[in-house]
């Protein structure tokens, strides 16, 4: 039978997967606990883009004097997350997201704001900072591309100074869980894009950070690989207490893994909430679905539905999909009327899916990409 | 652990990595064949044509020769095609979310860039060399078996050696952070490492004129200094002093080098990855 890594974790006996302690992380003190893990404060990026002219004319006067244009990647970002959250960090292409993880992650540098994890300024205390995070980005591997997949996990061991017994324990368990077992000798660049997924996320946490980020870490997986990458991400989190911030694309791995949403768009925080607070932002819209007991006609049911709070009736075979704004008509209201009218032999109430709430929210402040 | 550590599991596991290109090894070995077969018949010549005593006999010379053809590999003469496509793609960035310094981190992988083929290509030229060519009858023209002396003082020589053009390397390496690609360092660094570091025309044949320009510039370690210390060219006596001259070279440009990134880091991190 085949058992997903959540059941296999809770099957598990001992073999714990085990952060580094205090200590060795380089003198992370008790004392920050009372802060929150990571503070963000008006944090500002501005990349500064040399225009090109258009023309012949334009490039020579290009040779002489470039016209630079300011881009304000982040125009003043504020969030605090403490240990143990998961947050999905959300937003259109362009918004900011990725910016926002590299500053997080130490390897860019903001114009203005604070950072503080931990107690470190990422982009100050690069070396120690980065001995403490762990970091996957969905778009390329951090592995080396022509190592076999445990040479890697070696380097990286050595890399991250792990003591061979902490590391044997959470190689075995990413192992485990990650079931990379059959990978392990395979060259990098021989993995499926799954495959290559799953080592990363093992390479990320060999040296048992307690603060992970994921930049779109299910790009491009099939269904199967995203489900198991949840999975994981989801044990981590409760398990072992690690937090993560995930940036995506796909409002399924938010509905899936985050409690907290953090909406960006135009170089600033629109929302940060969780799921209800976002869909209550772009209004009340629910979606009931009804099971006729006959064929109705489209005519028939819109006429006798028409009214307040309804905006759109489809009708296929027995089956209807009414949308209607819960704000004005009581979901309860509305299924009363249809119930007396028809025979009903089932139905219920959805939320629409979160995509069509964040497009919205994005179309409201003038970023969609459509 | 100590504190080299990682560094030292990056130029392991690098190395292996590179070992695995044995083809291009071979291809290399003959192309260094030929090439040492005509140098080495040119300057046979010249000394047949010369008159009066040479800085260095013919033995010295045709030592000279088989090593370079050796460790060519080993000269500064290109950048690392690998971080090259990390440069162009943006990737150099990520390097930044290791817990290492960076630039210790980019010497110890340009270290088995350096070494790794170089090691490939070395052995089977010396074995035809110094082995293959007597075995045919062609003694005058073989690797000559160096004295004890001579194989220590240069292997110290070759690894001091080693350290410079890794040195230079990476600072060709740091370049490309502003010019973004290797091509106008990989068109110009040939031309004077391979004249400057002995390999074309060993550095003693040169006038007598450029002689105190060419002792004091950091190229000779790469070549001129190992090779002759291996054919006693350079005594023994004097080997300590030239390998210091070296290593001196190599902490300026490490030193230098060190600089550059800090200041290239500043703009990979402004300009984002």
């Amino acid at each position: 039978m085949p058992r997903s890594p959540l059941e296999r974790l809770e099957a598990r006996q001992g073999r714990p997967y085990t952060a580094r302690p205090a200590a060795a992380r380089g003198g992370q003190s008790d004392g920050e606990s009372s802060m929150s893990q990571i503070e963000v404060r008006n944090l500002a990026k501005v990349f500064r883009v040399a225009e090109r002219r258009a023309g012949l004319l334009g490039a020579f006067r290009g040779l002489v004097s470039r016209r630079m244009r300011d881009v304000h990647a982040l125009a003043g970002v504020d969030f605090d997350i403490e240990r143990g959250e998961l947050v999905g960090y959300i937003g259109p292409n362009g918004a900011g997201k990725s910016t926002t993880i590299k500053i997080l992650a130490g390897i860019l540098t903001p114009t203005g704001g604070t950072c503080t994890i931990d107690g470190l300024t990422p982009w100050r205390d690069r070396r120690r900072h980065a001995a403490r995070i762990g970091v996957v980005f969905g778009q390329r591997t951090q592995l080396w591309w022509d190592l076999p997949v445990i040479e890697s996990f070696e380097l990286l061991q050595r890399v991250y100074r792990v003591p061979e017994g902490l590391f044997a324990s959470n190689r075995d368990r990413m192992v485990e869980l990650l079931r990379l077992g059959p990978l392990l000798d395979t060259p990098v660049r021989q993995l499926s894009l799954g495959q290559r997924m799953r080592a990363d996320l093992a390479a990320a946490l060999l040296h048992g950070p307690k603060l992970l980020f994921l930049d779109e870490p299910t790009i491009g997986l099939d269904a199967a690989a995203k489900l198991a990458m949840r999975d994981f991400v989801r044990t981590l989190n409760r398990e072992e207490g690690v937090t993560v911030v995930l940036t995506t694309h796909d409002m399924d791995d938010i509905e899936a893994l985050c409690e907290r949403i953090m909406v960006i768009g135009q170089g600033r925080i629109l929302i940060d909430g969780g799921i209800d607070e976002l869909r209550r932002r772009v209004g009340n819209e629910r979606v009931l679905i009804v099971d006729f007991e006959e064929v109705l006609r489209l005519a028939a049911l819109a006429r006798e539905l028409d009214g307040d709070g309804v905006r759109d009736v489809r009708v296929t075979g027995k089956r209807a999909r009414i949308a209607f704004d819960a704000g004005v008509v009581a979901p309860a209201a509305l299924i009363a009327r249809v119930t007396a009218r028809f025979e009903v032999h089932d139905l219920f109430v959805e939320h629409p899916p979160i995509e069509h709430t964040v497009a919205d929210l994005y179309a409201e402040h003038g970023q969609g990409e459509a | 652990m100590s504190r080299l550590a990682p560094y030292t599991a990056v130029v392991s596991a690098r190395y292996r990595n590179l070992l695995q290109y044995r083809a291009a090894a071979f291809a290399g070995f003959v192309t260094q064949l030929f090439w040492g077969s005509i140098r080495l018949m040119i300057l046979a010549a010249f000394y047949a044509a010369a008159e009066g005593p040479q800085p260095m006999n013919m033995v010295e010379v045709v030592a000279y020769v088989w090593l370079g053809q050796a460790l060519l590999g080993m000269l500064p003469w290109n950048t690392d095609a690998d971080f090259k496509e990390q440069v162009t793609s943006g990737a150099v960035a990520y390097d930044l979310l290791r817990p290492l310094d960076l630039y210790g981190y980019w010497y110890a992988r340009t270290l088995a860039f350096r070494t790794a083929t170089t090691t490939l290509r070395a052995v089977p030229m010396v074995v035809f060399a110094m082995l293959l060519l007597p075995a045919f009858g062609l003694a005058e023209w073989a690797l000559p078996v160096p004295s004890v002396t001579g194989l220590i003082g240069f292997l110290a020589a070759i690894t001091a050696a080693a350290l410079l053009s890794t040195a230079i390397t990476v600072l060709a390496h740091i370049s490309m952070l502003w010019t973004l690609s290797g091509e106008g360092v990989d068109r110009i660094l040939p031309s004077f490492v391979t004249i400057l570091s002995g390999m074309i025309v060993p550095l003693p044949l040169f006038p007598d004129w450029m002689q105190p320009f060419l002792s004091w510039q950091p190229f000779r370690g790469l070549c001129d200094v190992p090779y002759r210390i291996y054919s006693g060219n350079i005594p023994i006596t004097e080997a300590a002093n030239e390998i210091a001259f070296t290593l001196a070279w190599t902490v300026v440009i490490v030193w230098f080098g060190r600089f550059l990134l800090s200041r290239g880091v500043r703009r990979l991190v402004v300009q984002g990855g």
